[in-house]
């Protein structure tokens, strides 16, 4: 287990530093992260698929994998310290690859499209040692390739979402899900994007500099931490914007203006 | 005021009128519709078991939030869920909409069957059946006699989602003239639809509540607050209209504060006035205009302003004096034709302040 000191971005996701005695802080909440093309985010995901495992010794990851095949975040993880094969064997993480799903068309008789795979999603979960039941996190990358394999039905990947929402009001599961917002912000359809963030809990929009490409600073992110009640609703809402740098082994995020 | 929108939904309909119904509509530049939707609905339940409202029970048909945030919120608020009188009944047309965690399930329903007051619905987008299930759940709770209900619905803008505009517009229509619905209250969020569907849910309402950012923002693009000094993450104002039995329009503006312990309303600050009006820039050089010269400008005649002596309009095209061009009676030609005895041209001047570079070319129809 690792025991670093906690970076900007685990602070600002609510992590704490002594994890394995405080609660799950991801914990029923539906964190979203937002990029584009100029600034991937997929850099997010990685970091919170690394912390679930690290964080405490009884949690389970079920990853729907829309955009790349295993290997890919393999390679990835590994040179973050974090061993997805191992995790696998020990039944800690379950990958769905789901790059070749083709959602039938409408009309056809077997319509059932994402329910199908949130059927996967339930069934994964119920094969999971219940040791590992307490603290499941679910990963969707991403959901503008889901909108694809659902044949561009904003509204199923909706509903498809909003199963899964209830899964963290009903069990107290986690989910994160990453979005090219840049797909949406200025189409005909930008409530697609709105309706998400409407969902989401805790909103990571990642964008480039408004200067340009810079050596040292890859970008900047903006964490919006809504804490609710989830009776009455929003007590309060954080706002943290700091710059971050993509390195060989680890990503770095400062304040911006303290790197020379 | 929140107060006076809670009393209205309190006393209900009267005998052969519709039924008030409050729309709140948030956006995520301020996010906080559902603590209002949930003050009121506390608000109403509390005056609902005391037996001090019109209602003698409530409908909430959950979308967008569990029930058991529900009876979770009213337990909070120390509103008796359990009574031996049944009064509450949720709809849960949240945990399966669609019907999906069925086909997992081998028994459809998996609620706890001692669970009296919560019932799942499964088709979400037949809103003719949703409307019929409510209204016998509702006669359920109060009974076949006069007694009334009132119904929450959590999410319009689900509804929206999975239904058509027209079909939410009418479940608003019929649960309205529902002789024993007393009030209907439901949360939307407006930057999720389009003006007409808006349009459309804010006619049949008779009070609109609009949740908005404490400092209007330039931005309309309806995004959330990026800046992390804006102070003001926690409040923000409530704009009422309420339309009135005898037709007036009452519009009324209120601060609101959300914190951990809910929501908490106060009146307009004064100070808030005075920092808007110090937002406007300070130039050396005057940008208002005095009376005289308002009423200087309002006098000017415009070269296509009809000049109400009765006289066809006349073009002065600058070859000749505007006295000369009096006697003549030719119409001008183009896009302003004029029959005579029959139709008139009606003018209407733009607006003043019209921005030089509209999209409209006066000059357009000019034939010289």
């Amino acid at each position: 287990m690792e025991h670093q000191g906690l970076n900007l971005m685990d602070q600002a996701l609510g992590f704490h530093s002594n994890m394995t005695q405080q609660p799950w802080p991801l914990c029923g909440r539906f964190v979203l992260v937002e990029d584009c093309v100029d600034t991937s985010g997929a850099f997010v995901l990685h970091h919170i698929l690394k912390r679930s495992f690290t964080s405490r010794p009884s949690s389970a990851v079920i990853f729907l994998a829309f955009a790349h095949p295993i290997n890919h975040y393999d390679r990835v993880l590994r040179k973050l310290g974090c061993n997805l094969s191992s995790q696998r064997d020990n039944g800690r993480f379950f990958f769905l690859d789901m790059l070749m799903l083709q959602c039938p068309v409408e009309g056809k008789p077997k319509h059932d499209g994402l329910a199908t795979v949130f059927e996967k999603i339930e069934r994964a979960i119920s094969e999971l040692h219940p040791e590992n039941k307490k603290f499941v996190t679910v990963v969707i990358d991403d959901i503008s390739c889901l909108e694809v394999a659902a044949n561009g039905s904003s509204n199923d990947v909706l509903d498809f979402l909003h199963y899964c929402y209830t899964l963290t009001s009903e069990n107290g599961y986690a989910l994160v899900a990453l979005n090219h917002q840049d797909i949406y912000s200025d189409g005909e359809r930008p409530a697609f994007m709105l309706e998400i963030e409407y969902l989401a809990d805790i909103l990571v929009k990642v964008d480039p500099l408004a200067t340009g490409l810079a050596k040292d600073v890859h970008g900047q992110v903006m964490v919006l931490n809504k804490e609710t009640q989830k009776q009455q609703g929003i007590s309060s809402i954080k706002v943290q914007n700091f710059h971050f740098k993509i390195k060989e082994n680890n990503i770095e995020y400062f304040y911006p203006g303290t790197r020379t | 005021m929140a107060e006076s929108v809670c009393r209205s939904l309190r006393d209900g309909a009267l005998e052969g009128e519709l039924a008030p119904a409050l729309t709140i509509k948030d956006s995520l530049s301020s996010p906080f519709g559902f603590n209002v939707f949930s003050h009121i609905l506390v608000q109403l339940s509390s005056h609902i078991v005391a037996g001090k409202s019109q209602s003698r029970g409530m409908v909430i048909v959950s979308l967008s939030r569990s029930p058991s945030s529900y009876t979770g919120l009213l337990k909070m608020n120390e509103v008796d869920v359990e009574s031996s009188k049944k009064w509450i009944h949720i709809l849960d047309c949240y945990t399966d909409p669609l019907g999906w965690k069925d086909k997992t399930r081998k028994s459809g329903d998996i609620m706890d069957p001692s669970n009296q007051i919560l019932s799942s619905y499964k088709t979400v987008k037949d809103v003719n059946k949703l409307f019929s299930v409510i209204c016998d759940l509702g006669r359920g709770l109060v009974g076949e006699n006069k007694s009334r209900f009132c119904v929450a619905i959590d999410s319009l803008s689900e509804l929206l989602r999975h239904s058509s505009m027209q079909s939410v517009a009418s479940l608003l229509s019929n649960l309205r003239s529902h002789d024993q619905i007393s009030s209907i209250f439901g949360l939307l969020h407006s930057d999720l639809h389009e003006e007409r569907a808006l349009a459309a849910v804010e006619y049949t309402s008779s009070i609109v509540a609009s949740v908005d950012p404490f400092h209007h923002s330039v931005d309309g693009q309806g995004s959330y607050i990026r800046n992390s000094s804006e102070p003001n993450l926690t409040k923000g104002k409530l704009n009422v209209r309420s339309k009135r039995r005898n037709g007036r329009v009452r519009v009324t503006c209120e601060e609101f504060k959300v914190g951990p312990s809910g929501i908490s309303f106060a009146p307009v600050s004064a100070v808030d006035g005075a920092a808007v009006a110090g937002l406007i820039p300070k130039v050396q050089f005057n940008l208002q205009l005095s009376e005289k010269e308002l009423v200087d400008r309002s006098r000017v005649v415009l070269p296509f302003e009809h000049q109400g002596n009765g006289k066809p309009i006349q073009i002065y095209d600058g070859r000749r004096s505007l006295e000369e061009s009096n006697n003549e009676t030719t119409p001008i030609s183009g896009g302003k034709k004029e029959e005579s005895g029959r139709g008139e041209i009606i003018y209407f001047r733009d607006s003043d302040d019209e921005m030089p570079d509209s999209d409209e070319d006066p000059d357009d129809d000019l034939d010289i």
